[in-house]
This record gives structure tokens, C-alpha cells and sequence, in this order.
């Protein structure tokens, strides 16, 4: 997928000024936010969970080699096969290959971020093979040419009516409006997708070390049809997705959709182990699993490590103020949010991604959210000290740094200019105290005024106050 | 050298690493996770998780009343009569309730599909079904209509105890194991839940007593 990062701040003016996304990220408010909080209290002792789950992300990652191995190992034994790929053009090649071998011209997928990263439906397209997304909300952005904008949800900046206008000039059906009858639709044009798929394309929740198994969930059923009825199955996924065994899994199973959907489970949980057995009469031939570097083993051994933790349930961006105000698209590439935040600039550089870092206001959410207590905000911080480092910060920022410090160490020429400016501000201020405008301020005046000074420094009413 | 080696020197490079002997302890003990609530009621339990997904429930005693309650179940709804079955099913009397019921896989033309289930997790109101030759996972997934029959004595606490019982009864997991917890949903179109997405719109689960 292509990095747009580069132009945050345009964007995010757009899908400020845009009333029909900003009506449609209020309802991922309620249904998810509020979702998750009416559900994890199920949870004995939720906090324990989170903990618990974090240390199974973190002993893997600590012997990520070893657990991959035995994983390979595993499902290799039982007739998986296992491929490794350090690019998203590697992903690419693999799969291509894999079609041209099962003489494959359709393919039927379910939603996997991964291959978002690499743009695999452009490239199996660009050899011939057909790929339908049949996970709803992905279908339709197939439909609209459009990426997601929600790892979760990712047609969630669209309403009903846009898509039934779309369906309406796709499907050459009759528009239909109630959300039903759309779902409804859909499911009948892809149903016979899913029957006549040569391949069924998933990513991969977790990979189980213990028994070789690809752990896949979905609420539609759509990842049990692709991984059933095509008779190849190629599973996507990251290489940091393995995980020991199946109580550990189930660990993260009671987190992963409670705090994505606020679900207590999703709807299907498969756990899928080698090719179809002699005497099944379903099931896929062949099943290929392929192992996706893409940029990770990067982030082992340094500070953001603990990123690889993530398990990709969109809490931190259902709960960000900033998401929650400008949506996924804003963020330029496939993660958004504020583990898109982490991740965009970890893996296309911090040079491509200068807003992400700083598209933050701290204010902690993200990080009390995560179900594997990845510490977001801080990793957010060591980035901008990072770009401060390599000198990647604009140079109004700076200079306003460098002033600030100069100032800072010069205590008299701080007090004179701090009592200058906040009676000039009193005075601006008029008789209301508020101002309707203020030079290098306008992000914040053009919504709102910003309330004067009262005239007076802090260090002013403080010698004040001991006196009397 | 490989993408495999390569990046597996790359992984290495960054890691303290540990044995494989250490590996296979950790794997031999399996050990589990912070423990979900305590619960008295399996049975109940599992009635009123399921039933929070939107399953239906029918209690029964007997077993060669299905097909009647079946038969019930699909004119209220105006479903058709005929399906098809897990062959383990194929003995009940369907025949005496007007139901055509085939013991074979479903295709995408059947309307109702009967299956069993390896166990029930009363935590989530969840059925577990393995696949296998007489066990075809079609049936659950391509009928808009799902019928399961769920031995209450198969009712467990958590998704712990299954995979006990599942290294007990079989050395591996098969092909696929199925967790299906109600009919398939969607909320896509504006956040709002839709039941019947590309699998079953209705699920509804016999469970026997005795």
C-alpha cells in the first residue's frame, strides 16, 4: 500500500470539515467503546488478564526464533507448508507462485491486514487471478476502490446510504437502504465466489507452536468459507503472531474481542492444522502458511519491541481522542490510530511518517486500553525524541525550542518577557478575557477563543500570596 | 541464503534465545491462564450465554423427540422441511415428523444442517465441532439454518477445559476446529449488528439431558 503519511496535516483539516465522518466515527464510540467496557468486568480480574497477556506476547518474543521454528516444525508435520517472506514483494511472489502451481484463476479472501501491507490484491490481479474480499465491510471498499480506514471496522467512515448507492451501480440491483436487505445482497452475490474460488486467502490471528495450528476469527463465517471450500488456503500473517500453546491462546482469545468489538467471544474461532484428511469430504488439499517479516524482526532487541505484543484489536484507536476526530484514512498508510502511529513510522521510516508521532495528545487512553499493556504513549514519546535527534522536526519548531531553552536558562529575561506578553494578552483579551485570535494560535482560535491571561505572571500572584 | 535464514539470523541476532529442551518443558506443561469466573451452573449457564447470541435453545430428555420439535421449529418460520444430517444422526426418526433429512455433507443448495458437537463451553455459550469424515464442517456453515444437538453431559466450564478434553480423546486437533457461538453476524454497515452475514442466520441447539 502506498505511504501517504507525508500529507497528515492536509488531511486531517479535510476530515475535520467532513460532517458525514464525523456522524460516522460518533457510532464507534458507542458500539465500541462502550462495548468494551460493558464486557470486560465478565472477566474475573481483567487487570490479571492483561498481565498475563502481555507475558505470553513477551516470552515469545524473547525466543521468537525458537517458537517459529517449532511452529514450522509442527505444522510442517502435519502437511502445512510453511513459507518465509521478509518483504511484502516476497509475500507477493509466494502467493502468485502458489496460484500458478494449483492452476488458480479465483481467489476468495478474508480480511487480513498483512496483505494490506503488501498490496496483494493488485499483484495476483497483475498475473491474472481474480480476488474477491469477502469479509462485508472489505468487500466494499473492493467495490469503492478505497482502503480501510479501521483495522476492525473498516468501512466504518462510509453510512448506509453510500453503500447502497454503490451497490446499487455495482450490483445493478435495485437500491436498497434497510442494512438488512444490504447485507443480505451481499452475502448472495458472494456466496457463489466462495463456492467457485480456486483459493482462499486469510491472514491469521494467532499461529499455535504447540500443535501447527493458524488460529483465524470472524464474525461473518467468512474466514471459515475461505479456509473450507477452495481447495488451496494460503494463511498471512506476521511472524510475531505465534504464540506457545492453546491455553495461551485462549488467554488472548478472552481479551482479543472483548476489547476490539466488545464481544465476549467472536462469533467463529477456527483453529486450522494441515491439509484436508484422505477421507474428508472438506477442507483444503493444500494449505500453505506464510510467515511475514515485512519489517519486524527490526523492532526486536530495541525500544519499541514491545510493539510486537500488539494483537491488532483497534482499542487504542476506538479510544483515541484524535482518531475518534479524524478517522483512519488521516494516518496515510495501512495502521492507524496510535499503534498506526508506532507502526507507520517503524516500518516505511520516520522521515515518510513526521506528523504520526506527534498526532498524540498523551493523554494516556491507548495505553490503559491495550489488552497486551503495550506502554503506546510512551513508545510515542521515544519517537519524538528520536525525530528531535536526527533533526527530522520542522524549523519553526526548532527555533521555538531553541528560544524556549535559552529562555529558560535566563531567568530575568524570562520573568520581563512572560509579564510583557500576558498583559498584552489581558489587554487583547478586552473586556470579555477572551481571544478571538492570536498570530501562530490559529489551530485553536478558528474553533473556539482562547480565554486571556488574567495580566498577572504565576510568579507575580506566588510572591503575592506569601506576602499577605 | 533464504528469506527463512535470513531472517531468522535477524531474529536471532536480537534475542537472548533459549533451548529447545526449554521449549519443549514449557510445551509439555501448558500451563494455564488467570482463571475465568467460577461457574455452579454449567448448564444454565451455557443456556443463557447462548441464548445472549441469539441461539435457540430446546431443552429435552429424550432424544427421538427432535425430529418433532424440529419439525415445529421450522413451520413456525416458515423454513422448509428437509436438511441434511451428520451421518451419526441419520437413525432419528425424521421420516415420522415429515422432515427429509439426508445424512451427508451440505452443499450450498441446503437449507438446514444438522451436526452434534464435540463439547459446549458454558463461559461464552460456545459449541466446539471438530471436523472429520463424518463430521463435515459444511454442515454448520453453508445452510441458513443451523441445528446442533448438544449432549448436556458435553457441557464445560472454559475453553481450557475443551482442549483438556480434546488431548484426551485425541492425541492432535483435526483439521478444523470450529468455536461457533450463534448465527454468523456483521457489523460493518454502520456499526450495527446484523445477523446472517455469509453463515447460518439462525442457530438453534438441542440439548439433551440423560
Amino acid at each position: 500500500m502506498q505511504v501517504s503519511a507525508i500529507h497528515f496535516k492536509r488531511s486531517v483539516t479535510e476530515k475535520l470539515n467532513d460532517a458525514k465522518l464525523q456522524n460516522a466515527l460518533s457510532r464507534l464510540q458507542t458500539r465500541f467503546v462502550g462495548g468494551r467496557a460493558a464486557v470486560i468486568d465478565e472477566i474475573a480480574d481483567f487487570e490479571a488478564s492483561r498481565t498475563a497477556a502481555a507475558a505470553i506476547r513477551d516470552c515469545v518474543l524473547k525466543n521468537l526464533d525458537q517458537w517459529l521454528l517449532r511452529f514450522e516444525q509442527q505444522a510442517t508435520a502435519r502437511g502445512a507448508t510453511v513459507h518465509w517472506a521478509e518483504s511484502g514483494a516476497d509475500v507477493n511472489r509466494i502467493v502468485a507462485e502458489i496460484a500458478a502451481r494449483h492452476g488458480v484463476r479465483k481467489a476468495a479472501k478474508s480480511k487480513s491486514m498483512v496483505t494490506e501491507e503488501c498490496g496483494l490484491n493488485e499483484a495476483l490481479e497483475a498475473q491474472g487471478v481474480e480476488v474477491v474480499e469477502t469479509d462485508l465491510g472489505e468487500y466494499i471498499l473492493q467495490l469503492a476502490h478505497e482502503a480501510p480506514s479501521h483495522i476492525v471496522a473498516p468501512v466504518v467512515h462510509k453510512n448506509k446510504e453510500d453503500i447502497a448507492d454503490l451497490f446499487a451501480d455495482k450490483h445493478h440491483l435495485p437500491r436498497k437502504t434497510d442494512i438488512a436487505e444490504l447485507c443480505r445482497e451481499a452475502r448472495e452475490i458472494l456466496r457463489p465466489a466462495f463456492l467457485s474460488a480456486d483459493m482462499g486467502i486469510s491472514g491469521a490471528n494467532f499461529l499455535v507452536a504447540e500443535t501447527g495450528s493458524a488460529l483465524i476469527v470472524t464474525n461473518e463465517g467468512n474466514g471459515r468459507l475461505v479456509t473450507t471450500l477452495p481447495r488451496v488456503h494460503v494463511a498471512i500473517t506476521g511472524i510475531e503472531k505465534v504464540v506457545p500453546t492453546l491455553e495461551d491462546v485462549t488467554t488472548l482469545l478472552r481479551l482479543l474481542p472483548r476489547s476490539a468489538t466488545g464481544q465476549s467471544i467472536t462469533n467463529y474461532v477456527s483453529v486450522l492444522t494441515g491439509a484436508k484428511g484422505a477421507d474428508d469430504h472438506d477442507g483444503p488439499e493444500h494449505f500453505h502458511i506464510i510467515l511475514v517479516d515485512n519489517g519486524r524482526s527490526s523492532l526486536l532487541g530495541g525500544e519499541m519491541q514491545s510493539m510486537l505484543r500488539c494483537i491488532r484489536c483497534g482499542a487504542c484507536m476506538n479510544h483515541c481522542p484524535v482518531y475518534q476526530n479524524i478517522g483512519g484514512h488521516a494516518y496515510g498508510w495501512v495502521y492507524p490510530g496510535p499503534m498506526g502511529s508506532i507502526l507507520t513510522p517503524t516500518f516505511v521510516g520516520l522521515e515518510n511518517a513526521p506528523d504520526l508521532p506527534n498526532a498524540s495528545t498523551l493523554c494516556g487512553a491507548c495505553g490503559v486500553v491495550c489488552p497486551v499493556k503495550i506502554p503506546l504513549p510512551d513508545l510515542l514519546r521515544q519517537l519524538r525524541e528520536k525525530q528531535m535527534a536526527r533533526g527530522l522536526k520542522s524549523w519553526q519548531e526548532k527555533i521555538a525550542l531553541k528560544l524556549w531553552s535559552w529562555m529558560a536558562r535566563h531567568p530575568a529575561v524570562y520573568a520581563l518577557s512572560t509579564k510583557i506578553t500576558v498583559r498584552v494578552l489581558k489587554y487583547a483579551g478586552g473586556r470579555e478575557g477572551l481571544l478571538h485570535r492570536l498570530p501562530g494560535a490559529s489551530g485553536w482560535t478558528d474553533g473556539r477563543d482562547l480565554p486571556a491571561p488574567v495580566g498577572k505572571t504565576f510568579r507575580e500572584l506566588y510572591r503575592q500570596g506569601k506576602r499577605s | 541464503m533464504s528469506a527463512r535464514e535470513r531472517i531468522l539470523a535477524r531474529i536471532g541476532k536480537s534475542l537472548s534465545g533459549s533451548t529447545p529442551a526449554e521449549i519443549d518443558a514449557y510445551l509439555a506443561a501448558h500451563p494455564r491462564g488467570p482463571a475465568p469466573t467460577q461457574l455452579d451452573n454449567l448448564v444454565a449457564h451455557f443456556k443463557e450465554r447462548a441464548m445472549q447470541l441469539s441461539s435457540d435453545i430446546i431443552e429435552i430428555a429424550d432424544r427421538t423427540t427432535i425430529p418433532a420439535h424440529l419439525a415445529r421449529y421450522l413451520a413456525e418460520r416458515s423454513l422448509p422441511p428437509r436438511g441434511v444430517c451428520w451421518p451419526a444422526f441419520a437413525s432419528l426418526p425424521w421420516g415420522a415428523a415429515n422432515l427429509e433429512i439426508a445424512a451427508r455433507p451440505a452443499n450450498s443448495q441446503d437449507l438446514v444442517g444438522i451436526t452434534g458437537a464435540f463439547c459446549a463451553i458454558a463461559e461464552t455459550g460456545t459449541l466446539m465441532t471438530l471436523s472429520g469424515p463424518e463430521t463435515p464442517p459444511s454442515n454448520s456453515l453453508l445452510p441458513e439454518t443451523h441445528i446442533a444437538i448438544m449432549e448436556t453431559r458435553r457441557i464445560i466450564g472454559s475453553m481450557e477445559d475443551a482442549w483438556d478434553l480434546l488431548r484426551d480423546e485425541y492425541t492432535v486437533p483435526p483439521r478444523a476446529v470450529n468455536f461457533i457461538s450463534g448465527p454468523s453476524r456483521t457489523a460493518d454497515i454502520e456499526q450495527t449488528v446484523t445477523l446472517g452475514a455469509h453463515g447460518p442466520y439462525r442457530v438453534l441447539v438441542f440439548l439433551v439431558s440423560g
